[in-house]
C-alpha cells in the first residue's frame, strides 16, 4: 500500500518536473498569447479551455510549474543550507551561540509566517529576489527547529565523545560524525519543506504578493481566473489542483522515506 | 495437581518468526519459580502470556495457559479481565514508568479495591498504609498521597509490589523487579519477596537474567533460551547437576575463578592526590588518593552516584578537575583534554558502556578502528590493512566483519569492535567504564576473558568501572570502593575480599548475590 | 509553578519585543520609506521632506521605536497612509470580523477533530483510521484558496444554498450573518481538521504506547476505563496545546480564506493594505497578529501547566 502510494507519488512528481523542464517543447501556445475565445470551454479552446483574455490555460499552467518548482526548490536549498548549518554550529558549540540562534528563530517562528512576509514584503516591495530571500529566511527556522536537536542528539552520543577524546577537528565532526547521521532526517525535511514551500509561495501569489503579472506561477493563475469560478467555470481549479498533485505526490516520497529509514515521527 | 495456580501445556507464539516454542510449566502455590535467560529468550513474551496478553504482531500458535483453573485463551475479553483483576499481579522492572504520572501512588495501588469491591477512599486508605507498612516504605500514613515522580526508584519498586498484593492473588509476576536497583536496595526487595511468598502462600514467577539472584529466590528454574526451554528442575539439582552444556556454562561462570593476570611491577603509571572534579563550582568527587600500577587491573566499584564514572571520566580529561594532583608516569597530567598534546590521548584509551552509542552507525568497522590507526601513527594503505586483520584476531573476529556497520553486529561484537579501536591507539593505559553491564551474562565473560589474555599479551594497565564488587573478584589486583564521591577503601583485592576494614565494603559485599546455598535465609 | 510562569511569560515578551523591532525595523530600515510609499515616485523632495517632517521620520532611530512601541501600546497605530484615518479605527471592526469567522469555525472545528483524533488512535489501524488518514493527507496538501473554490463551486453556484461572496449585510440579522458565514467556515473547519486531528492522534497513540497503560491492562482493567482514567488525562496537556494551537492556525487559515470570499476581516484588510503599501497598517496588523499568535502559545503553556501533576507538585514534597 504504501510502495504503491510511493510508486505513484514518484511518477507523477517526475512527470510535473519533466513538465516544467519541457514546457517550451511541450506547451502547444505561448503563455502570453491570446489564441482561443475568452473564457472558452476546454476541448473548443484547448485542453483546459482559456482564461479572460483568451490564453491558453494548459500551456500557462505549463508555465507556472516552472516558476512554482523553481521558487521552491531554491528556497528549498537555500534555507536548507542557512538552517542546517545554524543548527549543526548550536548543536555542537552549546553555549551562547544555542541561545541567540534559539531566541531569534523563536521569536521569528512567534509571528505567523505568511503574516511574516505580508509584513515584509510591503515594506521591501515584492521581487524575485525579495520573495525567494523572505521564504528562505522563514523557511530556514523551521529546518533550524527540526535539525538542532537532532543533531544534539547525534553530538550527545559516546561515539561523538571517542572522536574528541582522539582529537579531531571540527570539520572531522561536522562531516564525518554528524552529518552521516543527520542525513535521513535531513533529507525527510527537506521534502517536506519543498511541498511546504510550494503552498507558500501559491498562497502568497494568490494574494497578489507573489510572482507579478504578466508572468504566473500556479497561485496567481489561481488568482487571475478566481471571478471565472462564479460564474460555474473551473478554470481555476485546474492550477489549485496541479499544486496539490505536487504536494501530494512530495509528501508521499517522504512518507515512503520516513518509515524506510524510521525516522521519529516529530518532524513535520 | 491441586495446588496448582499456573501451568502452561506446549506454548507457541509467533511474531515474525517463532518467539516462543513448547514451553511447558506449572507453578504450585507458596512456591517461586524462577525463569532465566538472556536478552532475546523470550522472558517478557512468557510473562505477557500468563496474563493472557499477547504484545501487538505476535500470534498464539499452540498451547494453553491454565491459571488458578481457567484457560485463559479461551476467555472472553470481560472475563480474562476479570481473573486479571482477582486472580494475579505482576511487577514490571522499571517502577517510574509503570506508574501512571497522574495519580497519587495511594489511589493507584488500591485501584482494584475500588473497582472490584467498591471499598470506600478511607478504608483504601488504610489498606493502602499497612501494604506500604509492610513493604518498609517510609511514612506508610502519607506515602500514598505522594505522586510518582516525588519518591525514589526503590520506593517505587516496593510500592509496586504493594499494589500487586492488593488483590491478594494466586500468582505474581516478577518481571527483572531489581534489574534497576542498587545491590542494597536489591537485597531489600529480595527479602521482601521471599517474606511475601512465605507469608501470604501464593504462587511467584520471578524472571531475571541474574542466576546468582533467581537461584537464591526460587525454589524452581527454568533456563530458557532462544524461546525455547533448555532444563527445568529444582534450583538445587539444576546448580549442583546441570544436564545441558548451555546451564553447565551459565552456573561455571558464576562459580569459577578466572586465573588471575600476572601482576607485572608495582610502579604508579597514574598517581592521584587530593583529586577532585565535577561540573561547574559542584565537586561529584573529592579527596580522592588513588595509585594505578602498571601492569595492574585496578577495579573502581560503587554503586550508582557514587562518582566512579565521573573519577573516570575526570582522568580521561572529560570532567573539570577542581583540585589535587594527577601525574601520568611521573609527569604533571594535563586537566583538560584539549590541552592534552596528542601522544597523551593516544596512551590514555577509554571505553564507554554501551557500545550501540560508542560506534557511529554510519562508519563501517574498518573504518571506526583504522581512524585511530591514521590519526596517531598515521597508518594507512596496506599497513593499515594489515594492522586492522591483526586486531580483528586480536579481539577474536573474522576479519569479515571489518566491511560491515555496526547495526549487524550482537552487543558483545560491538563491545569487541570498541576494545580494538582502542588498542588501535596502542594504548599504555584502558579506562573501562561498565563495559561489560549491558552484556549478557556469558558475553559479559568472554569478553572479560578477552581483556585478561589482552592483558598478558601487552604492557596494559586497566582501570576497570563496575558496579558489580563480585565480578571484580575475579580478575582485580586492586580495588576502589566509592561512596558518595570519595574513595572508602582502597587496597589490594585479596585484603577487599577477605578482610574488609570498612562497614560500606562490608555491606555491598554482604548485599551481593552469589550462588551457595542458603545465602539469602541467612539475610532473612 | 511561578518560576514556570514568569519564566514563560519572560519568553513570550521577548518574543514580542524581538516582532516589534523586526516589524519596525522592517518599515525604518528598508529602502522605500513611508513617505515615498505613500507620494509615489513623481513626488517633489519637498513634499517628501515635509511629509517626513510630518510623520516624525527626521528624528533619531531609538527615538522612533520608542514613540512607535508607546503609541501601539496605548491603542494608537498612527494614521493610514492610504485614507489618512486612524489606524485602530479602521482596524478594530475588522478584527471583530475575523474574531467571528474564527472563533466559529474553531468551536465547529474542535470537538470534530479532537474526537476524530482520538478514535483515529483508539482503533489504530481500523477502516476508520485509514479513511482519516487517507482524507487529512488530501487536506493537508491542499492549498486552502483549493478547498474554497471547490465549496464555491459545489454550494454556491452549483446548489445555489450559499452566497458566493462575503457582502457585510447592513441590514438583517443573525440570519444573514450566518449565510455570510457559512461557506469560509466551512472551508476553515475543512483546512483546520485535518492538521488537529494529525497531532490528536499522534499524542494519543504515544499514551497508549506508555508503560503505566500496559499496567493497567494486566491488572485487568476494561478498556474504557484505561482510555478515559488512565490514558486521556494524561494526554490532556497535549491536546489542550493542540486545541489552542489550533485555533492560532485558524487565524493564520483566515487571510487566504478571507481574500477567497472577499470576507471583510483583518486579513482582507492587511493584503489589500500590502497592496497599497498602506505600511502603518501593515505593521499594525501584523503585530496584532503576532500579538493574537504569542498570547495564543503563552495560553497553551500555562493551561498544559496546570493539568500536569509534574509540573504542579514539587518534586519532593510531603
Amino acid at each position: 500500500m504504501r510502495n504503491l502510494g510511493f510508486l505513484l507519488s514518484l511518477a507523477a512528481f517526475a512527470v510535473l518536473i519533466l513538465a516544467a523542464l519541457l514546457a517550451p517543447l511541450i506547451a502547444p501556445y505561448l503563455p502570453s498569447e491570446p489564441v482561443h475565445a475568452p473564457y472558452a470551454a476546454p476541448g473548443d479552446g484547448g485542453l483546459l479551455g482559456a482564461d479572460s483574455l483568451g490564453r491558453d490555460m494548459f500551456s500557462r499552467i505549463l508555465y507556472g510549474l516552472r516558476y512554482t518548482l523553481g521558487i521552491s526548490l531554491t528556497v528549498a536549498v537555500l534555507a536548507a543550507c542557512a538552517g542546517v548549518s545554524l543548527a549543526f554550529l548550536a548543536a555542537f558549540r552549546r553555549g551562547w551561540t544555542d541561545i541567540l540562534l534559539g531566541r531569534l528563530v523563536d521569536a521569528i517562528m512567534s509571528v505567523p509566517q505568511i503574516i511574516f512576509a505580508l509584513v515584509v514584503l510591503a515594506v521591501a516591495g515584492v521581487s524575485l529576489t525579495t520573495l525567494i530571500l523572505t521564504m528562505a529566511v522563514l523557511e530556514a527556522t523551521l529546518f533550524y527547529r527540526v535539525i538542532r536537536p537532532v543533531a544534539a542528539d547525534i553530538v550527545a552520543m559516546d561515539y561523538v565523545e571517542v572522536a574528541r577524546l582522539r582529537g579531531e577537528g571540527l570539520g572531522w565532526y561536522l562531516r564525518r560524525e554528524i552529518l552521516p547521521n543527520a542525513a535521513p532526517t535531513l533529507i525527510a525535511e527537506f521534502g517536506i519543506r519543498i511541498a511546504y514551500a510550494v503552498l507558500f509561495i501559491s498562497g502568497l501569489s494568490f494574494l497578489g504578493v507573489g510572482v507579478q503579472p504578466p508572468a504566473a506561477d500556479l497561485g496567481g493563475l489561481v488568482r487571475e481566473n478566481a471571478l471565472a469560478i462564479s460564474v460555474g467555470q473551473l478554470s481555476p481549479l485546474a492550477p489549485a489542483a496541479c499544486i496539490a498533485l505536487i504536494t501530494l505526490s512530495v509528501n508521499g516520497i517522504v512518507d515512503w522515506f520516513i518509515h524506510k529509514y524510521s525516522i521519529r515521527a516529530e518532524l513535520g | 495437581m491441586e495446588n496448582t495456580v499456573l501451568s502452561i501445556e506446549g506454548l507457541c507464539i509467533d511474531a515474525r518468526a517463532p518467539i516462543l516454542q513448547d514451553i511447558s510449566l506449572a507453578v504450585r502455590a507458596g512456591e517461586i519459580f524462577g525463569v532465566i535467560g538472556e536478552s532475546g529468550a523470550g522472558k517478557s513474551t512468557l510473562a505477557m502470556a500468563m496474563v493472557g496478553l499477547l504484545r501487538a504482531g505476535c500470534r498464539r500458535v499452540a498451547g494453553k495457559v491454565t491459571l488458578s483453573g481457567q484457560s485463559l485463551f479461551d476467555l472472553s475479553q470481560p472475563q480474562l479481565e476479570q481473573v486479571r483483576r482477582r486472580k494475579v499481579s505482576y511487577v514490571a522492572q522499571s517502577a517510574a514508568a509503570a506508574f501512571n504520572p497522574f495519580y497519587r501512588l495511594g489511589d493507584q495501588v488500591t485501584e482494584l479495591a475500588a473497582l472490584e469491591l467498591g471499598t470506600p477512599a478511607a478504608e483504601r486508605r488504610k489498606m493502602a498504609a499497612d501494604l506500604f507498612r509492610e513493604l518498609q516504605l517510609p511514612n506508610p500514613e502519607t506515602f500514598g498521597a505522594r505522586y510518582p515522580h516525588q519518591v525514589s526508584g526503590g520506593q517505587l519498586q516496593r510500592a509496586m509490589i504493594a499494589m500487586a498484593l492488593i488483590n491478594n492473588p494466586d500468582l505474581i509476576i516478577f518481571d527483572e523487579p531489581t534489574t534497576a536497583l542498587d545491590v542494597t536496595t536489591q537485597l531489600e526487595v529480595m527479602r521482601l519477596i521471599r517474606k511475601i511468598v512465605t507469608a501470604r502462600g501464593c504462587g511467584a514467577i520471578y524472571i531475571s537474567h541474574d542466576l546468582a539472584v533467581v537461584a537464591q529466590l526460587a525454589d524452581r528454574l527454568m533456563v530458557l533460551r532462544h524461546g525455547k526451554v533448555i532444563e527445568t528442575g529444582a534450583t538445587r539439582t539444576l546448580m549442583e547437576t546441570p544436564q545441558q552444556d548451555y546451564t553447565r556454562a551459565l552456573v561455571a561462570n558464576k562459580t569459577t575463578t578466572s586465573p588471575a593476570v600476572q601482576a607485572r611491577t608495582a610502579q604508579p603509571i597514574i598517581a592521584l592526590r587530593d583529586f577532585a572534579a565535577g561540573y561547574g563550582g559542584v565537586s561529584l568527587v573529592q579527596d580522592i588518593s588513588l595509585d594505578l600500577s602498571a601492569g595492574h587491573i585496578t577495579c573502581l566499584v560503587g554503586e550508582s552516584g557514587s562518582g566512579k564514572t565521573t573519577l573516570a571520566r575526570a582522568i580521561a580529561g572529560l570532567v573539570d578537575v577542581h583540585g589535587g594532583t594527577a601525574t601520568f608516569q611521573g609527569k604533571p597530567l594535563v586537566p583538560r583534554l584539549e590541552d592534552r598534546p596528542r601522544d597523551a590521548r593516544r596512551r590514555m584509551q577509554y571505553i564507554h558502556q554501551l557500545p550501540d552509542l560508542a560506534l557511529n552507525p554510519r562508519q563501517t568497522v574498518r573504518e571506526a578502528i583504522g581512524r585511530p590507526l591514521a590519526f596517531f601513527a598515521g597508518v594507512t594503505g596496506a599497513a593499515a590493512e594489515a594492522r586492522l586483520r591483526q586486531l580483528m584476531r586480536d579481539v577474536e573476529l573474522p576479519e569479515e566483519f571489518l566491511d560491515r556497520y555496526p547495526g549487524s553486529l550482537s552487543g558483545g561484537q560491538k563491545q569487541r569492535i570498541c576494545i580494538a579501536r582502542a588498542l588501535a591507539a596502542d594504548p599504555e593505559v584502558l579506562i573501562c567504564d561498565e563495559v561489560t553491564s549491558a552484556l549478557d551474562p556469558l558475553v559479559e565473560e568472554s569478553v572479560i576473558q578477552l581483556l585478561l589474555r589482552l592483558m598478558q599479551q601487552r604492557p596494559l594497565t586497566l582501570l576497570f568501572i563496575t558496579h558489580n564488587l563480585g565480578l571484580t573478584r575475579r580478575f582485580a589486583h586492586e580495588v576502589a570502593v566509592m561512596q558518595a564521591g570519595r574513595i572508602v577503601e582502597f587496597a589490594p583485592a585479596e585484603t577487599i575480599f577477605a578482610a574488609p576494614r570498612e562497614a560500606y565494603t562490608r555491606t555491598l559485599l554482604d548485599a551481593t548475590p552469589v550462588m551457595e546455598r542458603g545465602w539469602l535465609e541467612a539475610r532473612l | 509553578m511561578r518560576d514556570f510562569i514568569v519564566s514563560r511569560g519572560i519568553s513570550g515578551a521577548v518574543s514580542l519585543f524581538i516582532v516589534t523591532l523586526l516589524v519596525f525595523a522592517g518599515t525604518a530600515l528598508l529602502p522605500g520609506d513611508a513617505a515615498s510609499a505613500l507620494l509615489g515616485q513623481n513626488a517633489t523632495p519637498e513634499a517628501l521632506e515635509a511629509i517626513r517632517r510630518n510623520l516624525g521620520l527626521d528624528q533619531p532611530l531609538i527615538w522612533r521605536y520608542l514613540a512607535w512601541v508607546g503609541h501601539a501600546a496605548q491603542g494608537d497605530f498612527g494614521q493610514s497612509l492610504a485614507s489618512g484615518r486612524p489606524v485602530a479605527e479602521v482596524l478594530l471592526p475588522r478584527l471583530g470580523n475575523s474574531l467571528l469567522l474564527a472563533s466559529v469555525a474553531a468551536v465547529l472545528l474542535l470537538p470534530f477533530a479532537i474526537g476524530g483524533g482520538i478514535a483515529a488512535a483508539i482503533w489504530q489501524d481500523s477502516w476508520f483510521d485509514r479513511v482519516l488518514g487517507f482524507t487529512s493527507m488530501l487536506f493537508l496538501a491542499m492549498p486552502a484558496f483549493l478547498v474554497g473554490y471547490i465549496l464555491i463551486y459545489v454550494l454556491a453556484v452549483r446548489l445555489g444554498w450559499f452566497p458566493s461572496m462575503s457582502v457585510a449585510p447592513l441590514f438583517g440579522g443573525a440570519s444573514a450573518w450566518a449565510k455570510i458565514l457559512a461557506l469560509p467556515v466551512i472551508s476553515l473547519v475543512i483546512i483546520g481538521q485535518a492538521h488537529t486531528m494529525k497531532l490528536t492522534r499522534t499524542a494519543i497513540l504515544a499514551v497508549l504506547a506508555t508503560d503505566y497503560v500496559l499496567m493497567a491492562e494486566v491488572k485487568g482493567i476494561s478498556r474504557r476505563r484505561i482510555i478515559l482514567r488512565h490514558a486521556l488525562p494524561n494526554a490532556l496537556s497535549a491536546i489542550l496545546s493542540i486545541s489552542i494551537l489550533t485555533v492560532a492556525y485558524l487565524i493564520v487559515d483566515v487571510v487566504v480564506i478571507e481574500i477567497v470570499f472577499s470576507y471583510p476581516g483583518l486579513g482582507k484588510l492587511m493584503v489589500d493594505s500590502v497592496a497599497y503599501r498602506d505600511l502603518t497598517v501593515v505593521q499594525a496588523c501584523g503585530l496584532l497578529f503576532a500579538l493574537i499568535f504569542i498570547g495564543m502559545n503563552f495560553l497553551a503553556d500555562l493551561l498544559a501547566l496546570l493539568v500536569n501533576p509534574r509540573q504542579r507538585v514539587p518534586a519532593r514534597g510531603a
